[in-house]
């Protein structure tokens, strides 16, 4: 139980995938301009993470790791699919996030509407894929383990563009020199707001 | 389809194809796409320069495959074609890279595997290949990462420099001797916030020197 605690936060706060590792830029930086569409957003894209980082596992470890296919039979023993990786963690995350999509346009069609475009986008959203690619890399053991790292890295990413729809909302009352305004001044403001969550390095439960 | 003028392969249309994605339509400091990996594999120039060939080939042969099929591709589904080509290629790819150059592979880790969803190529396949014929979507394609391997290499040479005293892997500054003299590398340099600082610096001066590209307030 605490091995797991440990793992939700540390992919929180110290792996972070916006301040780490920059996973999902394009949509932080498109739409955290209001407080209330980057909550929403967030929120689609931990539940994506919270769903396809486990049925990307199960994909990883019952199919495409090398001897993975072993329980088919003897013969299967060897068979090393892993360069097929990308091509079907891709295939997973573009059907769930559609299906998602469908979800929220029956359910909350307000929300459907504000987050606009960026919906489908969340499917080539590099934090998904990004994911998907770190829990493979860093081989966690079991199902629990990269459920709760999908969670945990679905918070910290959420967190990050709240953040930083908050700071730019109280941004525009202050007088930002002409060429740093819009993209210029948030970059150097996520590098802070880095630098601040660097000091969370080496925490350990 | 005879009043279809034929044109030369580098008309002056086509060779601003190439050359205007290297400023004013920057896709990383203007269009804002791409920045996902761009940071992440900046700290010192030897992977940045691999990250940006291998964009390069990917985001060339996948607008050319997109534009020559954009008439077949049924606009409902397009997304996911346009997938598919990008992940085939990017395989292609992360497999040669294992073969022929395996360090920088490791050091890269998942970042190759990430120009699937880099937004450069679902941006330029939906934006420039599904409207254009192969070769002028070719062009765009060596343009626009070749715009985007420029600021990778800005980027990677300040980290370096600054952060690791050196140039491409050699020891630039203990050659020169400024550690005699009690200079010191700045370590900070290679953490990630710094990558996000020194692109957000790059976009001041490209655009304090480019009045037009200022965002109204």
């Amino acid at each position: 139980m605490e091995h797991l605690l440990n793992i939700f936060i540390k992919s929180i706060f110290v792996d972070n995938m916006i301040f780490a590792f920059f996973l999902g830029m394009c949509s932080y930086l498109a739409v955290s301009k209001t407080v209330k569409t980057a909550l929403g957003l967030g929120v689609a894209v931990t539940f994506v993470l919270l769903i396809t980082i486990p049925v990307n596992f199960l994909l990883e470890h019952y199919i495409l790791k090398e001897g993975a296919l072993s329980w088919l039979g003897e013969g299967f023993a060897d068979v090393d699919l892993s360069y097929l990786s990308f091509i079907m963690f891709i295939a997973v995350i573009a059907s769930i996030v559609q299906l998602v999509e469908m979800i929220i346009e029956k359910f909350s069609p307000q929300l459907y509407n504000s987050l606009g475009i960026f919906l489908p986008l969340i499917a080539v959203n590099c934090a998904i894929l990004g994911g998907a690619l770190f829990m493979q890399e860093r081989e966690y053991s079991n199902i629990a383990e990269a459920t709760v790292f999908g969670f945990g890295s679905g918070i910290g990413w959420m967190l990050a563009i709240v953040a930083m729809a908050a700071i730019r909302e109280k941004l525009r009352y202050s007088n930002v020199p002409a060429p740093l305004r819009g993209l210029g001044i948030t970059f150097i403001l996520t590098g802070l707001m880095g630098i601040a969550f660097m000091s969370f390095l080496g925490i350990k439960l | 389809m005879s009043n279809i003028e034929k044109e030369p392969l580098f008309s002056a249309r086509n060779i601003k194809l190439l050359t205007t994605p290297l400023g004013d339509s920057n896709p990383i400091t203007v269009q804002v796409l791409g920045i996902c990996s761009a940071l992440a594999v900046t700290v010192y120039m030897k992977p940045a320069l691999v990250m940006a060939l291998s964009v390069m080939a990917v985001l060339a042969v996948s607008n050319v495959v997109i534009s020559a099929m954009r008439k077949l591709i049924p606009g409902r589904i397009r997304i996911i074609v346009q997938l598919v080509v990008v992940a085939t290629m990017v395989i292609l790819v992360d497999q040669f890279l294992k073969a022929f150059s395996y360090e920088v592979s490791k050091q890269l880790s998942v970042f190759v595997g990430l120009i699937i969803t880099n937004c450069i190529l679902m941006g330029r396949l939906e934006a420039f290949a599904m409207g254009n014929k192969p070769w002028p979507a070719f062009l765009d394609g060596i343009g626009n990462a070749a715009g985007y391997g420029l600021i990778l290499v800005i980027v990677s040479f300040f980290r370096e420099l600054l952060g690791n005293g050196s140039v491409l892997g050699f020891p630039i500054i203990e050659k020169i001797g400024l550690y005699k003299l009690g200079y010191e590398d700045n370590g900070m340099m290679l953490l990630p916030p710094m990558a996000l600082i020194t692109v957000g610096v790059i976009i001041w001066v490209h655009r304090s020197r480019n009045k037009d590209l200022i965002e109204s307030k």
